[in-house]
């Protein structure tokens, strides 16, 4: 990776484009903002997406819904449907790649796809190691339910955080234990900064992650990189609530097209994700949608069946 | 457009009575980079307000509440697709055809054209710059790329000719066809990435990532200019 000091010495007479930078890796996750990226399965899935107003699409072949329900090792999607979903939408495509799989991910860099999510929704390949991030051009999105393990990610080169949640459930609760860990947890380090700095060398020590990231935090009171809330959104409030509650955006996974209406409901998402301090908006856009999701309440799961968990 | 919008100050009538000498610049806040240029237009000594609704762009009478405009990165399809839901889209029509000064940012500036050429189902533009651009010219994002661009575009108080622009290009559109009365800004491998027709500022790339602020100086330059 080249970093964006050295960008900077460039000469403009001779002006090389830097790829892969930690600003542009950053900066395209800075343009989803406050925006929804869903989960498609089909090319049909992402145009239905792509027009009802989704920043950027997920590909994949099983919703985690379905890969809950089926069982299974869940890998990688075929390049073909990876492909025909890139050749489909004119937004951002993304897709997964197993938690310290890093040829999967050499495999979706060559497919160029926009973003790879190292996701705990598949089997993970590497119980001790994530994949070494800064070894790609393409930004990674990575999971995480608490502060450390976001900053372990950072530190390996996630260039934007999604709050886990557990996905496939319907159930919003774990992604809002999820946010609210975090910025409970943020909110501490800044309240450090200023009244016990020498604090947060401990704080480091148990957060498992590196000082210079720990300060930077606390001095900046957020993340260095956008964080997206995923993981049981299924309904316009629910989406409101999770930007509400300081997510930069949601990620909806099962929820749209596992629903009665997929795209009436996914333009309501993305209405209700812009608008989500809008109480009347909100309500407008909840209207007459259908069924949403059946889902499964995440306290009946088996802790074993817990996606949220994988990942370190 | 008669009056002076300077006049419309709901924010900062109070503090400062008469036209300040603070501008306000709103910056459309339905998604995409929004906080960036918030912060880029206050670095300046600027006011920014985010613009959510047609009533934060225009007072009853339908002049402009702010100084100046900013159309941020973001989904072109997605902005375009709220603006419209919203009601939003003709009052920015309005105001951009009234002569307000605006700039737009890579999904700002496919916003503003008058024609794209690869547009998503339905998507429209407001049609107050008269370029095509190419949505997706650049390729994916293992193509976005930082660069220093050597400014092309006329001189002026905040940006000579030679002079260096740090530009980020994040799946970058391109301008491929600049309709009379267009000014060429700057060039990137030869791809067309910024200009201006009268009041109006269309870039293809993000200065608000980099920290540069050429781009806001001159949308600033052009609100003075307009108050004489």
């Amino acid at each position: 990776m080249v970093g964006m000091t050295e960008a900077t010495q460039t000469s403009a007479q001779n002006p090389t484009p830097v790829t892969g930078s930690r600003l542009v890796k950053r900066g395209l996750a800075d343009m989803l903002k406050g925006g929804v990226i869903m989960d498609v399965v089909t090319a049909e899935q992402a145009r239905i997406a792509e027009d009802a107003g989704a920043v950027a699409v997920m590909a994949l072949e099983r919703v985690p819904a379905d890969i809950r329900s089926q069982g299974g090792v869940a890998r990688m999607s075929d390049p073909d449907l990876i492909e025909s979903i890139i050749d489909t939408v004119s937004i951002p495509v993304m897709a997964k790649a197993r938690i310290g799989h890093f040829v999967e991910a050499q495999v979706l860099q060559h497919l160029k796809v926009d973003y790879i999510d190292e996701s705990e929704v598949l089997s993970p390949a590497d119980y001790a190691n994530h994949i070494d991030k800064h070894r790609f051009d393409v930004p990674f999105v990575c999971g995480a339910t608490n502060l450390g393990e976001a900053l372990r990610r950072i530190t390996e080169g996630a260039a934007m955080i999604r709050s886990k949640g557990e996905a496939g459930t319907g159930d919003v609760s774990e992604a809002t234990k999820h946010i609210r860990t975090i910025r409970a947890q943020i909110a501490e380090l800044q309240a450090l900064y200023t009244a016990a700095p020498d604090a947060l060398y401990v704080k480091a020590k148990e957060l498992q992650a590196p000082y210079e990231l720990v300060a930077e935090v606390a001095r900046a009171g957020s993340l260095p990189v956008v964080m997206f809330t995923a993981g049981g959104v299924a309904t316009p409030a629910d989406a409101a609530m999770m930007m509400q509650l300081g997510a930069d955006g949601v990620f909806v996974g099962s929820g749209i097209f596992k629903s009665g209406n997929p795209a009436e409901r996914a333009r309501a998402i993305v209405a209700a994700t812009a608008y989500y301090d809008d109480p009347a908006r909100i309500a407008e856009a909840s209207r007459g949608l259908g069924e949403a999701m059946v889902g499964i309440n995440v306290a009946d799961l088996p802790a074993p069946h817990r996606l949220a968990e994988r990942g370190w | 457009m008669s009056g002076s919008p300077s006049q419309h100050h709901p924010h900062d009538d109070a503090a400062l009575p008469g036209p300040s000498a603070h501008p306000t610049v709103g910056v459309l806040a339905l998604q995409g980079g929004v906080v960036e240029h918030v912060r880029a237009v206050e670095s300046l000594g600027a006011h920014a307000v985010k613009v959510r609704s047609a009533d934060d762009l225009v007072d009853p009478d339908g002049a402009p509440r702010i100084d100046a405009l900013i159309l941020p990165g973001g989904e072109s399809s997605t902005v375009d697709r709220l603006c419209r839901t919203f009601g939003l889209f003709d009052s920015l029509q309005r105001v951009v055809r009234g002569g307000l000064p605006t700039l737009g940012t890579c999904a700002g500036l496919i916003m503003l054209s008058s024609e794209i050429e690869d547009p998503a189902p339905g998507q429209q533009s407001l049609g107050v710059l008269d370029v095509s651009v190419n949505r997706n010219a650049f390729g994916s994002q293992v193509a976005s790329a930082e660069v220093e661009l050597a400014w092309e575009g006329p001189a002026s108080d905040v940006v000579a000719p030679g002079d260096v622009v740090r530009a980020a290009f994040i799946r970058a559109p391109e301008v491929t066809r600049a309709g009379d009365g267009v000014e060429v800004l700057a060039r990137h491998r030869g791809a067309v990435v910024a200009v201006r027709q009268g009041s109006v500022l269309g870039i293809s790339f993000h200065p608000e990532l980099t920290g540069d602020t050429t781009l806001h100086r001159m949308l600033l330059e052009q609100v003075a200019a307009r108050r004489g």
